[in-house]
């Protein structure tokens, strides 16, 4: 983390500053693709017994049936996972989580979230988050753990069901779930719209710089 | 390898398929379009680019479908009991569920119904209902949680299965009980012995204090509240105590085997 203790001045004009480390491209990266898997798996499971009055259209799922989504959904569940504790572990061992998520004000939400709705809002120093920024991360990682304890809650009801209980039973944590997955695709639209529109931040997770 | 490829047929949703062409199929095709027909096995993934090489991927699920029987082997805790309900929260009315209509499901003649024993055993007689209705059960009152999402509560009736296999002399080192059905289709599936034998497993004779209706399985079904409701068989004929893996109706087609709860 040595780009931590690069000054503000040498950053603007060394190019050699790393923005996201090697490790957080990797998580990043395969998290995506679990995520991917699990998502579009996951909309051909709900396909068999909808909680709402629409099904996903078949093009846009993975499995073909409910068997095949089935396989897909406990197998990319392991790569979610073990990824997903490395992120946590890696986040916290690292000080990442509390360096660039931490604090989270209020004031600096709101002041943030105006500036970006009025095209204020700076993007020159990638390396540190806006609120708005922060807060949308630290809430989806919120949202990645009570999505995949959801899922366990839904998947062993019997072998973990205190953990089912939390949700307030079976049929409860098949909604929590649901719109956990709800707010990680509207995550992820946000996300990938505002990657495009700075170029650069897609540009330094995938090459780190 | 060759059922596997089944399962992932883009464009086609099998579990449908199966319920418009029993309607139509004669016999013979049924059983033979579910495990061998309609085999596209293209997989279309992400950038909707043909994997030709989906055997690979196919082989990959097939593996980790596998090595999580065992997980779910390993973290199966004979002691944990699937929570139990007030009569006041069964369903009403509780939902018939089966690959083929009500009207279509078996129809067994109780008094010719002898239950037949196979295997691993001391004892190999056939069982009449008379003689299974003698011996002492119990009532649950637990949720069946189908592979498709659904639940609902429901209350059943019936024969502690590890009080039957101690009856017939057993051998619960065995790693299966495997169960064969009354269904045209021969629906049949294992069933792992720590399974058959946790305290709530049951041969259920009655649904909600009545004998079993048509619907839920007459004249017996088992009922698995640890595990997925179509690891709990109806119409049950046989059941046989057995080392080797016979596999199952839905399990072939790609449904997790263990599919614990």
């Amino acid at each position: 983390m040595s780009a931590l203790t690069v000054s503000d001045e040498q950053a603007t004009t060394t190019k050699a500053k790393v923005i996201q480390p090697a490790w957080v491209r990797a998580v990043h990266w395969t998290n995506a693709f679990a995520m991917v898997l699990m998502i579009m798996s996951g909309w051909q499971i709900y396909n068999a017994s909808p909680l709402f009055g629409f099904t996903f259209s078949r093009s846009i799922t993975l499995g073909g049936w409910l068997g095949g989504a089935l396989l897909w959904h406990f197998a990319a569940m392991w790569l979610l996972m073990v990824n997903g504790l490395i992120y946590l572990v890696l986040g916290f061992v690292t000080g990442r989580f509390r360096k660039k998520l931490l604090p989270i004000t209020p004031e600096g939400v709101i002041s943030d979230t105006k500036a970006a709705l009025t095209g204020k809002l700076s993007h020159d120093d990638l390396t540190k988050y806006n609120y708005v920024q922060k807060l949308l991360y630290a809430g989806i990682i919120v949202v990645g753990i009570l999505i995949v304890l959801s899922g366990l809650a839904i998947w062993k009801p019997v072998q973990l069901q205190y953990l089912t209980a939390l949700f307030g039973g079976y049929e409860a944590a098949r909604y929590v779930h649901f719109f956990c997955m709800a707010a990680i695709v509207a995550f992820m639209v946000v996300h990938v719209v505002l990657a495009l529109l700075v170029p650069k931040s897609l540009r330094a997770m995938i090459i780190g710089r | 390898m060759g059922r596997m490829r089944n399962l992932l047929i883009p464009g086609v949703d099998k579990a449908l398929l199966i319920r418009d062409a029993v309607k139509t199929m004669p016999d013979l095709t049924r059983r033979r379009f579910i495990s061998g027909g309609a085999s596209l096995g293209a997989l279309t993934l992400l950038t909707g680019c043909d994997v030709t090489d989906s055997f690979s991927a196919e082989e990959m699920l097939k593996q980790v479908s596998k090595f999580n029987d065992g997980v779910q082997a390993l973290i199966f805790n004979p002691n944990a009991m699937a929570p139990t309900f007030p009569e006041s929260a069964i369903t009403k009315p509780f939902p018939f569920n089966g690959y083929y209509d009500v009207d279509d499901a078996p129809e067994v003649d109780g008094k010719s119904w002898k239950l037949e024993v196979r295997g691993l055993v001391d004892n190999k007689k056939s069982w009449t209902l008379d003689e299974l209705y003698q011996l002492p059960q119990v009532k649950q009152v637990t949720r069946h949680i189908c592979v498709e999402g659904w639940s609902a509560i429901g209350s059943w009736t019936g024969v502690p299965l590890r009080d039957f296999l101690k009856l017939i002399g057993a051998d619960t080192r065995a790693k299966y009980v495997w169960f064969q059905c009354a269904d045209r289709d021969g629906y049949n599936s294992p069933l792992d012995m720590p399974s058959a034998l946790h305290a709530q497993t049951q041969m259920s004779f009655k649904f909600a204090d009545e004998i079993l209706p048509r619907a839920y399985g007459f004249p017996m079904r088992i009922r698995v509240p640890t595990k997925l409701g179509f690891k709990s068989p109806k119409y049950v004929i046989s059941m046989e105590v057995t080392n080797d893996y016979k596999g199952g109706f839905w399990e072939d087609q790609g449904y997790n085997s263990f599919s614990g709860s």
